[in-house]
C-alpha cells in the first residue's frame, strides 16, 4: 500500500518553479532516498509533505486519503535539516513538551522519552541544557523526539550531517530498525554512500524537477555501462577480442568494457582459452555518486533564478 | 486548544523559573521602597543633638530658649568659652549685650547645618515673642491658638459627578495617572521585546519548523504572546504586593515625625535626592490620608484593562518584528521603528495632556489603540465620569479591542511566512506582502 502519494505537485515562487509538477510514492516499510543538488527544491518538496506549506498545484494523498495537515500531523515526524531546539530548555522537559505538542499524553510521552534515552544510552543527560551538547549529540537528541510519538512516516532532512561515522552509524541502525518495526522513512541527502547503505528507493530532483525514481537497483541496472573487473595473475600485455574492449591494465587488474554485441560469457572464455588465471570477475555497477554527477552534470552548477510568469 | 494551553505554559513556565526574573522581581521594590527608606533614615539619624550653654549677660532672652530638634539650650552660671567642653556642652552662645544683634556660637567643631538653622531659628522665635510680647502685650498662647485657627481654611477641591459632590485631589490624580502610564509604557517595551525575542529564537534555532510541523503558526504566535503577557502580570501584581507590603513595613519603622524631619532637613540641604526621596516618604504618609478620596475599583480595573489590551494590541506587532528578521539584530531595531514610535509618541502625548485632562489633545489620542493605553489610562484618575464621560470610555475600550484583533490577523499572516523565510532582508514593505500572500 501507499503510505504517501504526490500527484504533480507544483510549487512557484515569484523568483523560481521551486517544485514543477513532481510526482511519486512511497510505499509503506520503505527507506527512500530523496536526493538533488542544492537548490533543487527537496526542502520546498518535504514542507508541503509536512504541511508547512501548500502546494499551487497537485495533491497529496496520505494513508490512502487526502492529506490533512491538522490532524495527519500527529502521524509525521519531521526533522528539520538544522537542528531545531530551544537551546536553554532542559532536554527531558523539551522532549516531553514536544512530544505532547504531537498528541501524546503526558504520561505517554514520559515513558517514551524515558524508553529512547535508555536506547541511545542518553539517560545523563535529562537534566542538561541543549547548549550544553555537542553536535552529535543534539543531533541524537533530535532524533529522539521526531521518533518519539511512533510516526508512520518519518521525515529527515540531512540526518547525517556533522556526524561522526559511530552516531551517523547508530542512527543509520535506528533507521533500519523503524522501518523493520513499519515505519516509512524518507531522509533528504547528499551523501550518496549512505544512500546506497540505506535506501531501496530513491527518488533525484533537479531544478524542481524529478529525473530519477526507482530502486537502488534498478537505477544501477539503468545506468550500467557493462563495466568489468577482472583479476588476473598473468595478464598479458596486450588483449584483444570482439568480446569487449580494454579500458584499464593495472598490473594483476583490468577493467573491461563487454560489447553490446557480447556478454560475461564470451569474455571469460577469452581468458580461458588464452591461460589466463582468473582470480577474480566483478561487474562494476556505477556507484549513485557518479550517475548522480552525471545527471547533474549539463545543468548549471547553481539554480538560477527566472521570471515565472 | 489545548496545544495552546501546552505552548503558553510552556512559555510562562521557563520564564518564571528563570532566576533573573525571579531576582529582578523581588529586587526591584525592595531596592525602591529599601533606598527611601534608607535615605530618609540616615537624613534624619545625621542630626547629632547638640548642648549649648547660653551665656546672657543682658537677660534679653529671660531665661527662656526653646530647644529645637538638634539643640538644647542650656542657662547655666558658671560656664564660659574655656571650661565648656568639660562641663559636657558642644558650644556656647553669647547674647549680645549691646544693641547689635549678633549672636556668638563658639563651638568645638563646625556645626551641622541643622544644628545651625536650628539655632537660629530657635532665637528668632525666642526675639519674636519677645517683641510681641513688649510692644504689642501678645503672649506666645493666645498668638500659637490664633495661628492654628487660622490654618483651617483648606482648599477643599470638588467636584460635581453625576448629582454627588465627590471629593478631587488633582494632585493625587496627577500621581496616578502619570504613574500608569509610564508603567503601561515601560511594561510594553520590556514585555513586547521578550516576545520579539523569543520569536526571534525560534527561528534561528529552526525550532519553529519542529514546532510549527505539529501546530499552526498562529498557535504558536498566540500561545507565545500570552504566556509572556501572564508572566508580565504575574511580575505586576508581585511587585504592587511587595512594594504595598514594603512600604508599610518602612512606615511602620519610620514615624511621621522621622519623615517629617527628613522633609525640613532636606529643605535645607541642597541635596537634591535626599529632598526627592523624603519629599516621596512624605507622599507615602500623605497617600493614606487621601487614600478615600480615589475610585480606586474604577482606576485599578482601567489599568488592568488597559495593562492587558494595550500589551496584547502591541505584542502581535512585536511577534511579527520578530519572525521577519534573520541572524542580525541590527535588522530588529530598525524594523521596529514603526513600532515604538507610536509608544514614544503616546508618552509625549500623556505628559502634555495629563496637566488638560480633558482637553480636545488628551480626549481625542486617549481613544486611538495606538495611544489610549498611556494616555487614558492617565486621564481615568481625574474622575470617572468626571473628565472621562462614560461613552468616551467605551468607545476607548471597543477601539483597542478591534484594534489589537486587528494587529493580531495581521502579524499572524506575516508570522506564519517570516519564521520559514530564511536569508530574505525583510523590509515593511515585504512584511506587507505576506500579510496578503496566500497559503
Amino acid at each position: 500500500m501507499h503510505l504517501l502519494e504526490l500527484k504533480n505537485l507544483k510549487k512557484y515562487y515569484a523568483t523560481q518553479k521551486a517544485v514543477d509538477d513532481i510526482s511519486f510514492s512511497l510505499e509503506e516499510g520503505s527507506i527512500f532516498g530523496l536526493l538533488g543538488p542544492n537548490g533543487a527544491g527537496k526542502t520546498t518538496l518535504l514542507r508541503m509533505i509536512t504541511g508547512i506549506f501548500y502546494p499551487d498545484e497537485g495533491e497529496i494523498i496520505f494513508n490512502g486519503k487526502k492529506f490533512e495537515p491538522l490532524s495527519d500531523n500527529l502521524f509525521i515526524g519531521y526533522m528539520p535539516e538544522e537542528r531545531g531546539l530551544y537551546k536553554k530548555m532542559k532536554i527531558g522537559e523539551q522532549a516531553l513538551y514536544l512530544g505532547q505538542l504531537k498528541g501524546l499524553s503526558y504520561k505517554d510521552a514520559l515513558e517514551k522519552t524515558k524508553y529512547w534515552f535508555r536506547r541511545m544510552e542518553m539517560e545523563t543527560w535529562w537534566g542538561k541544557k541543549v547548549e550544553d551538547l555537542s553536535k552529535g549529540m543534539s543531533q541524537k537528541l533530535q532524533f529522539v523526539i521526531t521518533v518519539l510519538h511512533n510516526p508512520k512516516l518519518i521525515i529527515l532532512d540531512e540526518p547525517f550531517s556533522g556526524l561522526d561515522p559511530v552516531n551517523a552509524n547508530i542512527i543509520k541502525d535506528e533507521i533500519h530498525q523503524l522501518a523493520r518495526d513499519g515505519a516509512t522513512v524518507i531522509f533528504s541527502t547528499h551523501r550518496m554512500e549512505q544512500v546506497e547503505e540505506i535506501c531501496n528507493h530513491i527518488v533525484l530532483v533537479n531544478q524542481g524537477r524529478k529525473i530519477l525514481d526507482g530502486t537502488v537497483a534498478n537505477v544501477k541496472q539503468q545506468f550500467k555501462e557493462n563495466l568489468f573487473s577482472v583479476q588476473a595473475t598473468n595478464l598479458p600485455g596486450t588483449m584483444f577480442s570482439e568480446a569487449f574492449e580494454v579500458i584499464k591494465h593495472n598490473g594483476s587488474k583490468l577493467v573491461v568494457k563487454i560489447k553490446n554485441t557480447s556478454n560475461s560469457n564470451e569474455v571469460l572464455k577469452y581468458f580461458i582459452d588464452n591461460d589466463i588465471m582468473i582470480e577474480a570477475y566483478n561487474e562494476i555497477l556505477p556507484s549513485l555518486n557518479e550517475i548522480f554527477i552525471k545527471l547533474i552534470e549539463g545543468t548549471k552548477n547553481s539554480r538560477q533564478f527566472q521570471k515565472v510568469a | 486548544m489545548s496545544k495552546i494551553w501546552l505552548i503558553i505554559s510552556r512559555e510562562y513556565l521557563t520564564r518564571v523559573k528563570n532566576k533573573t526574573f525571579i531576582l529582578s522581581t523581588i529586587l526591584t521594590p525592595l531596592l525602591f521602597v529599601g533606598l527611601i527608606t534608607a535615605v530618609t533614615f540616615i537624613s534624619v539619624k545625621n542630626v547629632d543633638k547638640e548642648n549649648v550653654a547660653v551665656i546672657d549677660r543682658a537677660n534679653i532672652l529671660g531665661g527662656k530658649l526653646d530647644n529645637g530638634k538638634a539643640v538644647t539650650f542650656s542657662f547655666v552660671p558658671g560656664v564660659d568659652s574655656l571650661n565648656y567642653k568639660e562641663k559636657g556642652y558642644s558650644a556656647i552662645l553669647y547674647v549680645p549685650t549691646d544693641s547689635s544683634d549678633t549672636y556668638r556660637l563658639v563651638s568645638k567643631k563646625q556645626f551641622g547645618l541643622i544644628a545651625e538653622a536650628n539655632v537660629e531659628d530657635r532665637i528668632n522665635e525666642a526675639m519674636e515673642n519677645k517683641m510681641l510680647k513688649n510692644k504689642y502685650n501678645i503672649d506666645m498662647q493666645s498668638l500659637d491658638s490664633a495661628r492654628k485657627s487660622a490654618q483651617k481654611a483648606k482648599l477643599d477641591q470638588a467636584y460635581y459627578e453625576g448629582g454627588e459632590i465627590k471629593k478631587g485631589n488633582s494632585s493625587l490624580a496627577y500621581g496616578i495617572g502619570y504613574g500608569s502610564g509610564f508603567l503601561i509604557y515601560i511594561t510594553l517595551f520590556i514585555y513586547g521585546s521578550m516576545v520579539m525575542r523569543g520569536v526571534m529564537e525560534e527561528k534561528t534555532n529552526r525550532i519553529a519548523e519542529v514546532v510549527v510541523s505539529s501546530v499552526k503558526p498562529f498557535q504558536l504566535m498566540i500561545g507565545k504572546i500570552v504566556g509572556i503577557g501572564a508572566v508580565g502580570l504575574t511580575q505586576l501584581l508581585l511587585w504592587i504586593v511587595l512594594i504595598i507590603g514594603l512600604s508599610t513595613a518602612a512606615s511602620a519603622f519610620l514615624s511621621p515625625d522621622t519623615i517629617q524631619q527628613a522633609a525640613d532637613a532636606s529643605q535645607q540641604m541642597p541635596n537634591a535626592s535626599a529632598g526627592m526621596a523624603s519629599n516621596t516618604a512624605k507622599q507615602f504618609e500623605g497617600l493614606k490620608d487621601t487614600l478615600g478620596s480615589a475610585n480606586w475599583l474604577m482606576i485599578a480595573g482601567c489599568f488592568i484593562f488597559y495593562f492587558l489590551f494595550g500589551y496584547l494590541f502591541y505584542a502581535s506587532l512585536f511577534a511579527a518584528v520578530g519572525s521577519s528578521v534573520n541572524e542580525d539584530p541590527q535588522d530588529a531595531q530598525a524594523l521596529l521603528l514603526p513600532i515604538t514610535m507610536p509608544i514614544i509618541i503616546a508618552i509625549v502625548i500623556m505628559i502634555n495632556a495629563i496637566t488638560n485632562p480633558s482637553g480636545s489633545l488628551a480626549t481625542y489620542s486617549s481613544m486611538i489603540p495606538f495611544f489610549s493605553p498611556i494616555v487614558m489610562m492617565a486621564r481615568i484618575p481625574f474622575g470617572v465620569p468626571g473628565t472621562v464621560p462614560y461613552w468616551q470610555l467605551l468607545v476607548s475600550m471597543s477601539l483597542l479591542v478591534l484594534g489589537f484583533l486587528g494587529t493580531t490577523w495581521i502579524s499572524a499572516k506575516i508570522y506564519r511566512t517570516g519564521i520559514l523565510m530564511y536569508g530574505k532582508k525583510a523590509t515593511w514593505k515585504e512584511m506587507w506582502k505576506w500579510a496578503f500572500r496566500k497559503y
